[in-house]
């Protein structure tokens, strides 16, 4: 078969000890049986490691931060695409998906495919509506609610008791084991993300995660579960292992199937002792560990790209339990150079 | 005011104190200060300098001079 | 001067530290594009012809934002009006530009209510809102027929005793508080929908016989960037409106949902720009509008759709002009720019991160910049945080969406409030509020003999 050639632009290249997707995700595109990729990294920060990675990223291009707005996004994607003439964005960030979705349309217009849930799948899984979402869906959700001020936070032991989760709107999660804690964490989480501070009961289980991919048509055209078998100091996998998860796969495609979810997603569950699952969150985008799916047979990231270019898939039925990934940290030699031309000009 | 002997100075406006690992951008006029300070040129010299190339005033170099100078110290790229 | 133009451009020297984690300027350019023109008028000119600061507004702006509003809720419900509300702007051109649109007024104080009938309002197109109203202000609300809002059961009783004593049955309709799963809750306006407050309020109203209950009003909040909250709220008012209808074979004439809509303004603490994220016209009228459609109304039973919007129909026409005072280097290293406003005449830079941008233009090197007003106190802060070009004294700048709130809420501190321009669709600029002077500040004051003089040695 002939691979054909694509140029697809991709964010998410901090692979750092708390990754983003964009690395896994252009390993699986790598891999393609139908692509010839060039990649076109697109990042945020001058020290993404991504960017320095000559083998998965061709070339580079700084972005605006996702609060500089959609116009400056726009002005700069249309300047990169003039430049490499892209057929397809993956956006990995939560973030900047805001931007991203309102912009698919302008971008089509442009040449530019993406493959993103709507803005209401988007909306309607946010953490703060997640006790909506559940209901709608019928999926178990922890009781939670947003405070917009620490004053609320002493009605909390009535409501939740001690220990609760302290949620930040876009990323961050802590377990607060007293009202002190809980209102260091609301200090914390909102002077990085804003308000509100999500609240959630805290849900003791084991915890078990899906990332999986829609169609946009109602049908799961890939998933693949996971338990993290070791976990870092900030909680993020290091390791983990595939696993044959019969209820999970049946929550995730009862989801796809009322939401009709296009897109990469991520489902974190709580299994409980008495195998209840309870849902933490939906990302919505592919994890940092989609390339345990690629690596147990299922290649995402390609599928992904083939639905954003129109093409019809068959769903994937199969992958390999029991596959294990093992993250590991990588010096790379950067020369001084390198960092020069990307935090002067932008482009490497 | 002299600048750090081992100071890198990029035609792109890139700066990099070996010493400390630190990096700076500068604009144009900012790199053409830093270019006649590596020089040995005195602050007199450059002023001079400025008000040939630039169409500005000497009020107007004489403070910007002073603030840039004081960043200069404040970002430890002055031999003390 | 010849030889001078020889010579390259001037920029002030910048250097910055490569910080990661922060803003890239790769792309950001719109932040601080320079805005030299507003309409089609000079922001240079109107500094010379009107004094820094200066506030404009822009008619076009103002007139397109109404019809923008009024047809995305006319095209969805029969019957639609908006009400102007005077707090979030009571300069009488500005006033008066609403109500040649269309609009009613809508007031919180005797204040308010007498600028609208001065301004030519019909005493029952003024809408009668807020907690404390004088038995002057009640009485005069009663004689002209306005819709007086009741916000509290001490109000409902006075003017039951109001009416029976003046020999007339006030026009009147209950401010109704409840939850619209937002938060905060606004529970200090108005009676409880919930516990019931609200419903008691309506049986004392219509079985006291006294007073007219021709309306429901509800005002659920502020800055809401949430249209399914108008939702919920518009099928808790409807819910009432029934139960009147089918406890007491009696029709309301008007459901008001109040205001709240959000502007373009970025709050501070949000992550991305309002521009972006903002609602549109259009979500709020879908959501009021299909909520009020799908009640259970009849067709000829719907109620009158009354919108008291401010902020949003306002806030994008207000620009204010100043210039830069003198730059400085705090201790710290940061740059900080001495605007000549401050927190005194854009009391909304306490909750908003202002758009700012610079009227002349600059090469696109910038320096992260903290913008102080001229005030002799600390509090006195425009933007914590700003990215903008290498500003130098006397430049001008333009802060964006700053027409709400700004010239109601404005203080007279240590120095005199600045002109208030509108920029007319006729092609001209008019001043719609002088510059205060010393005179206007000092008229009210009154010297006593025994202070008449001093002697300093």
């Amino acid at each position: 078969m002939t691979k054909r050639n694509i140029t697809v632009g991709v964010t998410g290249l901090n692979n750092i000890d708390s990754p983003g997707p964009g690395i896994p995700v252009i390993r699986g595109l790598k891999e393609s049986k139908h692509f010839n990729c060039r990649i076109i990294g697109l990042s945020y920060d001058a020290m993404e490691p991504g960017i320095y990675m000559h083998e998965v990223v061709d070339k580079t291009y700084q972005i605006p931060l996702p609060s500089a707005g959609q116009q400056s996004l726009l002005t700069r994607l249309e300047y990169i695409h003039q430049q490499e003439k892209l057929d397809v964005i993956i956006p990995n960030f939560d973030a900047e998906l805001y931007n991203f979705i309102k912009l698919q349309d302008t971008l089509k217009s442009m040449g530019i495919s993406t493959f993103l849930p709507t803005l209401e799948q988007f909306e309607e899984r946010h953490k703060s509506a997640l006790p909506a979402f559940g209901e709608k869906y019928g999926i178990k959700v922890p009781k939670s609610r947003m405070i917009n001020s620490m004053a609320e936070i002493h009605s909390l032991a009535y409501e939740f008791g001690y220990p609760l989760v302290v949620k930040g709107k876009f990323y961050d999660a802590s377990v607060a084991y007293s009202p002190d804690q809980a209102m260091a964490y609301f200090n914390k989480i909102s002077g990085k993300w804003g308000l509100p501070i999500i609240i959630q009961q805290y849900t003791p289980g084991t915890e078990v995660n899906l990332t999986g991919l829609g169609d946009g048509k109602g049908k799961l055209t890939g998933a693949v579960p996971m338990r993290k078998t070791y976990i870092t100091d900030k909680g993020k996998a290091w390791a983990g292992v595939t696993l044959e998860d019969r209820e999970l796969m049946k929550i995730a495609e009862k989801m796809v199937a009322g939401n009709k979810w296009r897109g990469g997603f991520e489902l974190e569950m709580i299994r409980t002792d008495r195998n209840e699952y309870y849902l933490i969150e939906i990302n919505p985008r592919f994890p940092a560990w989609v390339h345990l799916a690629t690596g147990s047979g299922q290649n995402h990231p390609e599928a992904l790209v083939r639905m954003a270019l129109g093409e019809d898939i068959n769903p994937y039925k199969r992958y390999e339990v029991g596959k294990m990934f093992v993250r590991y940290s990588w010096d790379q030699i950067v020369d001084l150079k390198e960092f020069e031309n990307i935090s002067t000009f932008g482009e490497l | 005011m002299n600048l750090l002997k081992n100071l890198a100075l990029s035609d792109t406006g890139f700066v990099f104190n070996p010493a400390t690992g630190d990096s700076f951008s500068v604009n144009p006029i900012g790199l053409d200060i830093l270019k006649l300070l590596k020089n040995g040129k005195s602050e007199n010299e450059i002023r001079k300098s400025l008000l040939d190339a630039y169409q500005t005033d000497k009020e107007t170099v004489e403070k910007d001079l002073y603030d840039f100078f004081k960043m200069l110290e404040q970002l430890k790229l002055t031999e003390q | 001067m010849k030889m001078s133009n020889k010579k390259a451009l001037y920029e002030r020297p910048l250097i910055q530290r490569i910080n990661t984690g922060l803003m890239n300027k790769f792309g950001t350019k719109t932040e601080y594009a320079p805005v030299t023109h507003i309409d089609t008028f000079s922001v240079k000119d109107l500094i010379t012809q009107y004094g820094s600061p200066v506030f404009v507004l822009s008619e076009r702006t103002i007139r397109n934002t109404y019809k923008e509003a009024n047809r995305a809720f006319k095209t969805r419900y029969p019957k639609v009006q908006f009400a102007w509300s005077y707090k979030t702007n009571y300069i009488n051109a500005i006033c008066n530009i609403f109500h040649q649109e269309g609009s009613w007024a809508e007031v919180v104080s005797g204040f308010e209510y007498a600028k609208a009938l001065k301004n030519g309002v019909p005493g029952n197109r003024v809408i009668f809102n807020g907690p404390d109203k004088t038995d002057e202000d009640l009485r005069s609300a009663i004689n002209n027929n306005s819709p007086i809002h009741i916000d509290h059961l001490d109000e409902l009783y006075r003017l039951t005793e109001l009416a029976e004593e003046m020999k007339k049955r006030p026009n009147v309709a209950i401010r109704v508080n409840m939850d619209t799963g937002i938060y905060p809750m606004w529970d200090r306006f108005g009676f409880n929908y919930e516990n019931g407050q609200a419903w008691d309020a309506i049986n004392k109203i219509i079985l006291g016989d006294k007073l007219e209950l021709i309306g429901l009003h509800c005002h659920i909040g502020t800055f809401m960037l949430s249209p399914s909250a108008y939702a919920t709220a518009a099928y808790k008012l409807s819910d009432l409106a029934l139960g009147i209808k089918q406890k007491f074979n009696k029709q309301i004439q008007y459901i008001d949902m109040g205001g709240g809509f959000a502007s373009k303004n970025t709050l501070k603490g949000s992550y991305l720009p309002g521009e972006d994220t903002s609602p549109t016209f259009d979500q709020f009228a879908e959501a009021i509008c299909t909520a009020l459609l799908n009640a259970g109304f009849t067709d000829k039973d719907l109620p009158l759709l009354i919108l008291e919007t401010g902020r949003a129909l306002i806030d994008e026409a207000g620009y204010l002009l100043g210039s830069v005072i003198a730059n400085k280097r705090l201790a710290d290293g940061r740059r900080a720019t001495i605007l000549d406003f401050g927190v005194n005449i854009m009391f909304t830079s306490f909750w908003y991160n202002h758009k700012i941008s610079p009227a002349q233009e600059f090469s696109s090197y910038t320096e992260d910049t903290v913008m102080y007003g001229p005030l002799c106190m600390n509090i006195d802060v425009i933007r914590d945080h700003a990215t903008l070009p290498p500003l130098k004294k006397d430049d001008h700048v333009v802060v964006h969406t700053v027409g709400a709130y700004n010239m109601t809420q404005w203080m007279q501190f240590i120095a005199m409030r600045p002109a208030v321009v509108l920029l007319g669709m006729d092609g001209k600029s008019h001043l719609i509020r002088k510059r205060e002077t010393l005179e206007n500040i000092e008229m009210n004051e009154v010297m006593p003999d025994i202070l008449n003089t001093f002697k300093l040695s």
